[in-house]
């Protein structure tokens, strides 16, 4: 369908491929951090997101590797890695 | 241990021409790449525009796999619930050499590697570079995997963030000032569908840009290329417009209104999204470079910054592929003194400086600061499709002259605030 999809169904149709480990996190203590913040407007994929506590929490599936939060965010806030070699989204089409 | 003459880190478009050109000339050259094949992690809104870069590689271009060339170019200024949209289709574009191409990268750096392959350059993928090998100051290799791998040069290829030259201390990790994000959708359409639509003959193919509400305001804007069988479909946003807010939007959001815009939804209709992509972008021009050498170690393409908008082009892959090439002549002239620090590797800039790139990076030097104007994306698309609502207007009563219609909307004050946006854009 052209219509719009939700970002889940979007993702869904990447190719991922597993990694053995998260390749982004958010440090530790950084989880109120203003600037992690940011990253629930600029992430493409929608893979941050603000909790009751206010909090920021993230997800790694479906990340599309762009490199929009470690650019928003900062390294201060993020461990910003690519994926190890053969991990991770594998675009089809790009 | 093993040791190549060149280990170029990534294969895009910068790292395979470098591998190109250096294994034409006979050089061993060890391409890195972390994805699963060449393009697997690369994203285009799509198109390449050929003519700049034609000459540095006259064997490729007859069977390149690219998609359709632009014959028809639009721009629209986007306002809420109505837009004014200016076509430009010309002779010029249909007549051979065709200036530009949509282009898809995993198909595209693909085959590119192949030819690279065919060349002799060595490409080893699933291989993530995690470091440089440093020694006396001078970069000497990289790790990758567990594994080291030595080389005379280095050429970090390894895109708009390049972690490779971070680590070697070329650059520091980027401002969202001087960076975009890009995303899109990959929705196919039959051939004949997507010629019927956008008015194309064969190969023709159209390219679309939206800007003002697209992105509610801020800075930058919708795109929409044909390719042979799908639509790129995106959208273009700075990230420091995106963090401040005002208003606030979350990026996903913008492409899901856009795809929604009855300009767009007409276009995409019956077609079928099979991927969904996003890259950041360099927009930060001349400015915010990264160092584009150091002792035993080049920075091309994306890696560098090499990518310019000047709101009618947009253009990054023909500056990667270009700035590969002369990266590999720059490796090729230092070679004759058998030395590969910064000293022998500074010819590279010199290169760059007297081809298209960087003329055309000093030309378009203010670009970032003029584009970097709310009153583009917001008062101009308002005004001009304004105007154009109520000359189109016929309502119960008696119609308004055309003259006074205008002049309302373009006040004294208004037309002092064009005055100075013009002063801005005549930097372009």
């Amino acid at each position: 369908m052209s219509e719009v999809l939700g970002l889940k169904a979007k993702l869904g149709l990447d190719v991922f491929k597993h990694d053995s480990e998260p390749h982004i996190r958010i440090k530790a203590g950084m989880e109120k951090d203003p600037r992690l913040k940011k990253a629930v407007l600029v992430c493409p994929a929608g893979l941050y997101s603000l909790n009751d506590a206010g909090e920021v929490e993230f997800t790694i599936d479906g990340c599309l590797e762009c490199g929009t939060c470690r650019v928003a965010c900062g390294t201060e806030v993020l461990e910003w890695n690519y994926p190890t070699g053969g991990a991770g989204v594998q675009f089809r089409f790009g | 241990m093993e040791k190549f003459d060149v280990i170029v880190v990534g294969a895009g478009l910068a790292g395979l021409a470098a591998a190109y050109t250096l294994a034409q000339e006979g050089l061993e050259v060890l391409v890195l790449e972390r994805g699963d094949y060449a393009g697997a992690k690369n994203v285009t809104g799509g198109r390449i525009y050929l003519n700049p870069i034609r000459d540095l590689f006259p064997d490729l271009w007859k069977k390149a796999p690219l998609e359709r060339f632009i014959a028809h170019e639009e721009v629209a200024l986007m306002a809420k619930g109505k837009s004014l949209t200016v076509r430009y289709s010309g002779e010029d574009l249909r007549q051979e050499p065709y200036q530009s191409y949509s282009i898809l990268r995993a198909k595209f750096d693909r085959w590119l590697a192949k030819q690279a392959e065919r060349k002799g350059a060595m490409l080893v993928t699933k291989s993530r570079v995690d470091d440089v090998i440093m020694e006396n100051g001078q970069v000497v290799g990289v790790r990758a995997g567990g594994d080291e791998l030595r080389a005379d040069v280095v050429i970090a290829c390894d895109g708009v963030l390049s972690l490779v030259a971070e680590k070697a201390g070329l650059r520091k990790p980027g401002k969202p000032y001087d960076f975009a994000v890009g995303f899109k959708e990959i929705i196919e359409l039959d051939s004949a569908v997507i010629e019927d639509r956008f008015g194309l003959e064969g190969d023709e193919g159209a390219a679309r840009l939206f800007m003002g509400e697209v992105t509610r305001g801020k800075f930058g804007g919708g795109f929409l290329y044909t390719n042979k069988e799908s639509l790129s479909l995106g959208i273009v946003v700075g990230i420091k417009d995106l963090m401040d807010g005002q208003p606030e939007v979350q990026a996903p959001a913008l492409l899901d209104d856009f795809k929604l815009r009855p300009e767009v939804a007409s276009l995409i209709r019956g077609g079928q999204t099979v991927e969904y992509s996003a890259h950041v972008i360099p927009e930060g021009g001349l400015k915010s470079f990264s160092k584009l050498y150091g002792n035993g170690i080049l920075v091309a393409g994306d890696a560098a910054g090499f990518s310019m908008n000047i709101g009618v082009t947009v253009r990054g892959m023909e500056y990667a592929m270009a700035s590969g090439y002369y990266a590999a002549q720059a490796v090729l002239k230092a070679r004759e003194t058998g030395q590969y620090g910064a000293n022998q590797l500074s010819v590279y800039e010199l290169l760059l400086n007297d081809s298209f790139v960087m003329k055309d990076f000093q030309s378009f030097k203010d670009a970032p600061v003029a584009l970097d104007n709310p009153r583009l994306f917001t008062v101009y698309p308002e005004l001009a499709t304004t105007i154009m609502s109520e000359l189109y207007a016929v309502g119960a009563g008696p119609k308004n002259r055309i003259y006074p219609t205008i002049r309302k909307h373009i006040t004294i004050r208004q037309l002092w605030d064009m005055l100075g946006d013009f002063r801005k854009v005549r930097k372009l």
